[in-house]
């Protein structure tokens, strides 16, 4: 059936408002203080060990987000466990507390459809995701100008750059989850444990699942070769369903250029090739299945939610 | 006549196999005050949310403000406002705050928006705590607030979802003042409510819902001489025997009920001089007697009574 008029009308005040909310609100200063604490800490104690090797790394900077100091760990391997904590903080009650406030019906009852009013807060938050992680990025990039003292090439921003945009691809995923959950789940709080068990399902336990579960569908014989070169394939689809493991992967290989196969390698394919940082474009083509598989992630979990919440009764 | 500003045809509304509202036919004229009234449950939020376009109905259609809410709801709601049933605002935003979001959302300009909102806060009296966040504001003034932003909105139509619950007597009256003066101004306003009384003392026409299904639509006294009969009750404060049978022969008595230290007695004419001569005759003693008005709730207790007692 057509309906008269832009769905979308209104979805930039919607966001707006949002995004005023989200960047006002004290949840979002505690996380904000969290998340640059934490990086910040991650990056200074790594500097230690990258002053060591300065001078042999033509990448040293890209060092600062990558290098763990024990028992610290990298600055990315932070962002991997803090940003899904971000994104469904911003997003676990962002639908269903507009039930809880009563303000839902009232909202609706304006000259808007409920499709602006979804991609409205997605995109607010999105928004603020993106300005926290940008702002950490420059941040970080400055504490390591200021502490290493030379400045980073235009490879490595570039490269940073593209992590960058990784990450917020990342957090979109988790973003959408933490929507769908509000849409699903009238009460805020099951919205956020459940969100919060996706999570620590793919943090912590997916791993495990994985190996348990590869050898299961492919049973690796040990004089086999090809039986093991297929429990390898499998254990490795397997883990890159969890989104954690798309985003370390993209950032291993667009933060140490000599990344050169995020799969299986077989050392007959590495006989005659040349130990040298792969260039740019070949890491971006490298990276480039595993940001398609965020994005596409994060647009299939905020179809769902879309779908669910069009299909809603608005009456409480 | 002209075309009415609000018209439902049939509208029904299945939830699963339960009929929340069932083959629903309604007209509203433009600048009238319509009342739904009906207990809990009786299918009127329903309705009110197939007029908005907020919810899809089973089958029928409905025209509002000329255009139909299923297929032009952008439209409807730019002409409607709305009031739900326990309205809510955004607690950390100022009220100001709050009703210039819903101007952005209605489109329009800032400047507009402000000027628009400054003399609708007026107009409910809370251009004081408009810069005030609602987390602090009473039950009465979120209420007004919500009227505010239909003023706001210069709707054409106001739709009232259960506007005085939880008021306090005091608010109540000031509510109904607002409702009356809207009015005046030649706003077209639909409210529902439990609290027949209330009712009353505004609608110009109502429709009693049951089971979602209006019962009865008309004028209040229309309806409270159709239904009672022309009815005047009395209420009679005495103590006696047989004094039920007694009131029963009087002339022009059409029934005699129990009440609290006495009885309730209705009748085609004021009979209470016949009556209290009844009484003292049948040696009862007669503390008081005084002439009741009929309301709107014995209506709809005695109407849904004989439905009941029919089915």
């Amino acid at each position: 059936m057509r309906r008269d008029g832009f769905a979308l009308a209104g979805a930039g005040v919607v966001m707006m408002k949002e995004l005023a909310d989200n960047l006002s609100s004290v949840r979002m200063r505690l996380l904000e203080g969290l998340v640059f604490v934490a990086g910040a800490g991650a990056v200074y104690a790594t500097i230690g060990e990258v002053r060591s090797v300065v001078s042999e790394d033509p990448f040293v900077f890209l060092r600062l987000f990558t290098t763990p100091k024990a028992p610290l760990p990298s600055f990315v391997a932070f962002l991997g466990f803090l940003i899904p904590i971000v994104a469904i903080a911003l997003g676990f009650d962002s639908v269903n507390s507009e039930f809880n406030h009563r303000t839902m019906s009232r909202l609706l009852a304006q000259p808007i459809y409920r499709d602006a009013l979804l991609f409205g807060k997605f995109l607010a938050g999105l928004a603020t995701l993106a300005i926290t992680l940008t702002a950490l990025w420059l941040f970080v990039i400055g504490l390591g100008v200021l502490l290493l003292g030379l400045p980073p090439s235009g490879e490595e921003v570039l490269r940073g750059f593209a992590f960058l945009l990784a990450a917020i691809a990342y957090s979109g995923v988790w973003l959408a989850l933490a929507l769908l959950f509000s849409v699903v789940f009238r009460s805020a709080a099951t919205a956020a444990l459940a969100a919060l068990s996706v999570w620590l399902l793919f943090a912590f336990f997916w791993s495990m699942l994985v190996s348990l579960i590869a050898p299961i569908v492919a049973p690796a014989d040990p004089d086999n070769v090809m039986s093991l070169l297929h429990n390898a394939n499998v254990t490795e689809a397997l883990s890159r369903l969890s989104p954690n493991t798309l985003f370390a992967e993209t950032a291993l290989a667009a933060l140490n250029p000599s990344t050169r196969s995020l799969g299986v390698v077989l050392s007959s394919q590495l006989e005659g090739a040349i130990s040298a940082p792969l260039p740019f474009a070949q890491s971006v083509a490298l990276i480039w299945p595993q940001v398609t598989g965020l994005v596409a992630a994060a647009i299939g979990l905020f179809t769902i939610a879309y779908i669910a919440f069009q299909r809603q009764e608005v009456r409480a | 006549m002209s075309e009415p500003i609000i018209r439902a045809e049939a509208l029904t509304k299945r939830y699963g196999s339960a009929l929340a509202v069932d083959g629903l036919d309604l007209t509203v004229e433009a600048g009238e005050v319509f009342g739904l009234l009906g207990p809990n449950g009786a299918g009127k939020t329903t309705t009110i949310l197939m007029l908005l376009g907020l919810t899809e109905p089973t089958s029928g259609r409905a025209v509002v403000a000329g255009f139909d809410p299923l297929r032009q709801p952008l439209e409807v709601k730019r002409r409607v406002g709305y009031m739900p049933d326990s309205v809510g605002f955004y607690d950390h935003l100022s009220g100001i705050a709050n009703l210039r979001y819903s101007a952005a959302l209605c489109g329009m300009k800032p400047a507009d928006a402000d000027a628009r909102i400054d003399a609708a806060l007026k107009r409910v009296r809370l251009e004081a705590a408009g810069g005030r966040p609602v987390r602090g504001y009473s039950r009465g003034m979120r209420q007004r607030l919500a009227i505010a932003e239909i003023l706001m909105k210069g709707a054409a139509i106001a739709i009232l979802d259960e506007p005085t619950g939880g008021l306090d007597p005091q608010s109540t009256h000031e509510f109904l003042e607002l409702i009356r003066s809207l009015q005046r101004e030649g706003m077209t306003i639909l409210l529902s409510s439990h609290l027949l009384d209330l009712v009353q003392s505004v609608c110009d026409r109502v429709a009693l819902f049951h089971r979602g299904r209006i019962g009865l639509t008309g004028r209040v006294d229309t309806l409270l001489s159709d239904v009672l009969g022309g009815s005047h009750a009395i209420r009679v404060e005495a103590r006696g025997a047989g004094l039920a049978e007694a009131i029963g022969r009087v002339a022009g008595v059409t029934r005699v009920s129990e009440a609290a230290n006495g009885f309730r007695v209705e009748a085609s004419g004021d009979v209470r001089a016949a009556v209290a001569r009844s009484i003292v005759e049948a040696g009862g003693a007669l503390l008081s007697i005084e002439a009741g008005h009929a309301s709107l709730e014995e209506v709809y207790t005695r109407y849904f009574e004989g439905v009941r007692d029919a089915a």
